[in-house]
């Protein structure tokens, strides 16, 4: 075989990815009050992201679409076991305590579902058959149900449409898809019901913030005012008053685009928007080029779901979309979805390069 | 099978890639619409959005001015701004308000009505709206808790600056009170001009000049955080302070007076002739004005509401009297301006009758006092003399002259709410009785009965008048102001100044000599008051008649005989040569004018007249020539 050694990595990708990491440890230097610190804890946390794509994507794709289903088999049982141990702790509960760190199986399933969903989809020739989408709807909705449960509305939308996504992109008819929405309108009424009262507040406000400036519209007006305000050239690095002064909330987390909108104004979005672009789109090419149908179909998962990521994060700060709690992807402080995000892109590289390595 | 596998391959492979350009032009309309939505924000909506953001940080804050002081006329202090300091309580700041209470109650003394107010204030008020815990800490509290301060998340101590009388009670009548600004008040005032302002000039000086006194606010740009704290100070414009007030007042005269009066109800005003300043402002009995500054509970304001010796009435200025015998001199002048002789006589067999009628008017002297001329009835205070006279003077030309000494109309001094008395004619009877006039009035009008009021501060501008030479002042409390800045010190113009007049210039001498006679006379009515004096005054008595007591007043039954009695009042000024003070006492109830009032009234001048040179000038004829002088 071959003598040289060869890392299994995307040097487009890898590059597009380590500018974002440094953009947020920039922009959370100001969203954080320059805490030093909390610094020093995302630049950790990034490294370790980037060890985890690096060994990830050293596996190959055939050895994770032989673990598909441990993982999810695993994960859901981990869902159903933190659902019952927040049964007896009263309250919501989201988190797995290992003693040594805190664990959080619906991160896990954001890989599982779709790993999963592509590989029910994988195992018979396209298109899908009503029953095969039956199944595999079957699949994505039961540990989706399982995070809605926590609740978690915000993962469980994640991790529904990385589901979704495998089911489309695996040619899912048209009619279907029309289907489901026209089932989806008719059934919005009775959903709504469902719904925390949180949560109908967050989508009412929506439509109208400026009808509860002090109560419920204030996160979301805060945060336009805040992007608003950033003008074309922004209002420069640590000197957005909205941020400063404490007006953004959660503005080191969910509303950092906010800060980073306010502060760096039009042009410094539209460098965000560009990379962001850069890393989706080549994650997309990655997918077109992937060889068997579970690397496509994941890969596209993967490479749109992160889309999703950044459209509902931006939707929401700038008043688009109702308040769900959705970083944004690789510039938000905190760790866990930072590791999940990275996790992917290594599987994402695995596809890439082992292919790539088969050709030969 | 080979073949159809390969087929299902390339099919398969085909629809995805299908599906996945789809994706990718979807992906690129969304993020082409994202990057609208931000433009929107930014380019199209800017103005809207940075307007917000800077109200957002940016507070406009009044910077309160400090109220002008009001001082004597040796700038001792009547009305100061005093700090206080109190605990606020930012409750948005505090996880566990009944534990921050109990440590902070270790410290300083918290009762439970002023907590149970405060924790309601918390319930109804915004979290981030801070609350007054406890007001004025005594200095070991705040010393106390400025040690632990720090403990206390939420928890600050505010200083205030609050409006203080150090004499209280001994000014009342005179600067007045400030209190808080009401809700009636905003209607009224300029809000601008009031922003942050807590104070308002309610009664005395505080109220007539609390233009000047208020001074001009400043403002404050804030740049303040999502708390409401302020981070930083963008722009500051500097309040005005009020001016300060100097007053002509001697507050060491004016406590004498007040002492002087001792339980009697009554007023005493003493005025600077020269210049018409007010020495001493006195009205008996007396509140603490401090306790209207933050607001009287209802209770102790009932107290003084309806307290029968009515401690909230301003005698010396609202009260009304007949001004008896003390107008005699005014009366006399009168006849010498009408051509009367000085040596002119009449009779006093211890009655008068008008011709052809057979009504008796009395002397006080019911002997009588033989042949008198205008000195000795002066001197003695003859009413027959007066009766005669006025009968021969008529009341139109009494009321006139009486007007031009400053009686029946208000003498312009600078508070608020002066009656204008009453000096009675024809006319006056036409129009407010509907009557008409009965030359029986007159004849009563000689010796200052009747109709006839005057207040205190009326009194004493006639007697102010008469030392004057007849030039008549407006008497006023503020003699000077001390600005801030580009205008200091600064004498306020003597605003009314008023010869009265009188054709021969002999009178005016005259009738002080005859007024002189009652102090040092031999048989003046004052002259127990006025011997071994080190100066030469004038003066005269008088007796008010406490004719009835309104059917709407309630007195108590036991005290009726006593509130019956007639008021002592006298007029007064020395010394002779060079006149430094007039004054008017009146003693409500106090019978005979040159027993009780006159007393008081020489007290008074001894004080005021020799205080400087009791302490400078060693011998007896040294003392004199200083007064003199």
């Amino acid at each position: 075989m071959r003598a040289k050694r060869r890392w299994h990595l995307d040097g487009p990708l890898i590059v597009f990815l380590v500018i974002l990491c440094l953009s947020s440890l920039f922009i959370l230097y100001s969203a954080t009050g320059e805490n030093d610190a909390a610094m020093l804890r995302q630049a950790i946390r990034i490294l370790i992201s980037f060890v985890v794509l690096a060994i990830v994507a050293q596996i190959s794709p055939q050895t994770w679409h032989r673990w598909s289903p441990w993982m999810y088999v695993i994960g859901s049982m981990l869902l159903a076991a933190v659902l019952l141990l927040g049964i007896v702790g009263k309250g919501a509960q989201r988190w797995l305590d290992l003693g040594f760190f805190q664990f959080q199986p619906s991160e896990l399933m954001k890989l599982g579902v779709p790993m999963m969903a592509a590989w029910v989809v994988s195992s018979r020739s396209l298109p899908l058959s009503f029953a095969m989408t039956c199944l595999v709807l079957l699949v994505v909705v039961f540990p989706v149900a399982l995070v809605l449960l926590q609740p978690d509305l915000g993962t469980a939308i994640l991790i529904a449409v990385s589901g979704f996504m495998i089911v489309i992109l695996a040619g899912l008819r048209w009619r279907y898809m029309l289907g489901s929405l026209v089932c989806f309108v008719v059934a919005a009424p009775y959903l709504w019901t469902y719904l925390h009262d949180y949560q109908q507040r967050r989508i009412l406000t929506l439509i109208d913030p400026w009808s509860d400036p002090l109560g419920a519209g204030y996160h979301t007006i805060q945060s336009m005012i805040a992007i608003g305000s950033g003008g074309s050239g922004g209002k420069g690095w640590l000197a957005g008053s909205q941020s400063q002064l404490e007006f953004i909330p959660e503005r080191s987390t969910d509303f950092i685009f906010s800060v980073f909108a306010e502060e760096f104004g039009l042009m410094g979005v539209g460098a965000l928007l560009a990379i962001y672009m850069c890393i989706v789109f080549r994650s997309l090419m990655i997918a077109y080029a992937a060889q068997d149908t579970w690397s496509r179909l994941l890969a596209g998962s993967l490479s749109l779901t992160f889309f999703f990521y950044v459209f509902v994060n931006i939707g929401m700060v700038s008043g688009m979309l109702p308040v769900v709690g959705v970083p944004l992807p690789l510039i938000s402080y905190g760790g866990t979805s930072m590791v999940t995000l990275m996790f992917g892109f290594g599987i994402l590289m695995s596809i890439h390069s082992h292919q790539s390595l088969m050709d030969h | 099978m080979e073949t159809t596998q390969i087929k299902d391959y390339l099919r398969e492979t085909a629809l995805a890639r299908q599906r996945l350009s789809i994706a990718s032009g979807v992906v690129l309309v969304m993020f082409i619409g994202l990057f609208f939505r931000v433009w929107f924000l930014q380019v199209y909506e800017y103005q809207r959005f940075e307007t917000l953001s800077n109200d957002n940080r940016i507070r406009l804050q009044s910077v309160v001015p400090a109220r002008g002081e009001i001082l004597d006329r040796n700038g001792r202090l009547l009305a100061e701004n005093k700090l206080i300091y109190s605990v606020e309580i930012l409750p948005s700041q505090v996880d566990d308000m009944g534990a921050l209470l109990n440590q902070i109650a270790r410290l300083i003394h918290l009762d439970e009505i002023s907590v149970e107010r405060f924790m309601a204030q918390v319930k109804s008020r915004p979290s981030f709206e801070p609350q007054t815990l406890k007001l004025a800490l005594n200095e070991s509290e705040v010393a106390r808790y400025a040690v632990h301060q720090h403990k206390f998340d939420g928890a600050s101590l505010k200083v205030q600056v609050v409006r203080n009388y150090p004499y209280g009670e001994e000014t009342a009548h005179v600067v007045g009170y400030v209190g808080r600004i009401s809700q009636d008040d905003l209607a009224v005032i300029d809000r601008e001009a009031y922003r942050g302002i807590r104070y308002i000039g309610r009664l005395g000086i505080e109220e007539m000049y609390e233009e000047r006194l208020r001074g001009q606010i400043g403002f404050e740009q804030v740049e303040t955080n999502a708390h409401g704290r302020n981070v930083r100070i963008l722009e500051r414009q500097e309040p005005v302070s009020g001016e300060s007030l100097i007053l002509g007042l001697d507050i060491e005269l004016q406590i004498a007076a007040r002492e002087a009066l001792g339980d009697y109800r009554g007023s005493i005003v003493a005025l600077d002739p020269a210049s018409g300043a007010v020495l001493a402002f006195v009205s008996n009995p007396v509140y603490d004005p401090n306790l209207f500054v933050n607001g009287i509970s209802q209770e102790k304001y009932g107290k003084l509401r309806d307290n029968l010796d009515r401690p909230l009435l301003n005698r010396a200025l609202n009260g009304r009297y007949a001004p008896g015998s003390t107008i005699k001199g005014l009366v006399g002048l009168a006849a010498l301006e009408r051509g009367f002789s000085p040596a002119h006589t009449e009779i006093c067999p211890g009655w008068y009758s008008l011709p052809g009628s057979s009504h008796r008017y009395r002397c006080w002297n019911h002997g009588g006092h033989g042949e008198v001329n205008l000195n000795t009835a002066i001197a003695q205070s003859c009413d027959i003399y007066f009766y005669s006279v006025a009968n021969q003077l008529g009341i139109d030309y009494l009321h006139d002259f009486l007007t031009e000494f400053g009686l029946g109309r208000r003498t312009g001094i600078d508070l608020q709410g002066e009656p204008t008395g009453l000096v009675p004619s024809k006319e006056w009877k036409e129009r407010a009785r509907g009557e008409i006039w009965y030359p029986g009035e007159t004849v009563i009008t000689g010796i200052g009965q009747g109709f006839m009021l005057a207040t205190p501060i009326q009194l004493a501008v006639m007697a102010a008048t008469l030392a004057n030479n007849g030039t008549r002042m407006a008497p006023r409390l503020v003699t000077a102001v001390d600005g801030t800045g580009y205008e200091a010190f600064k004498e306020l113009p003597i605003l009314i100044k008023q010869q009265v007049n009188v054709s021969n210039p002999n009178a005016m001498v005259l009738i002080s000599e005859a007024m002189q006679e009652v102090m040092h006379g031999q048989h003046g009515t004052a002259r127990a008051v006025g011997a071994n004096a080190m100066y030469r005054m004038a003066g005269k008595s008088g007796t008010s008649q406490v004719i009835g007591i309104a059917q709407d007043e309630k007195y108590d039954a036991d005290k009726i005989a006593e509130r019956l009695r007639d008021h002592a009042i006298f007029v007064a000024y020395a010394p002779i040569e060079n006149p430094k003070i007039a004054l008017a006492v009146i003693v409500e109830n106090g019978g005979s004018g040159s027993a009780t009032a006159a007393p008081i009234a020489r007290a008074l001048m001894d004080q005021y007249l020799l205080k400087d040179i009791n302490e400078n000038t060693e011998s007896e004829a040294d003392k004199r020539l200083a007064i003199a002088r």
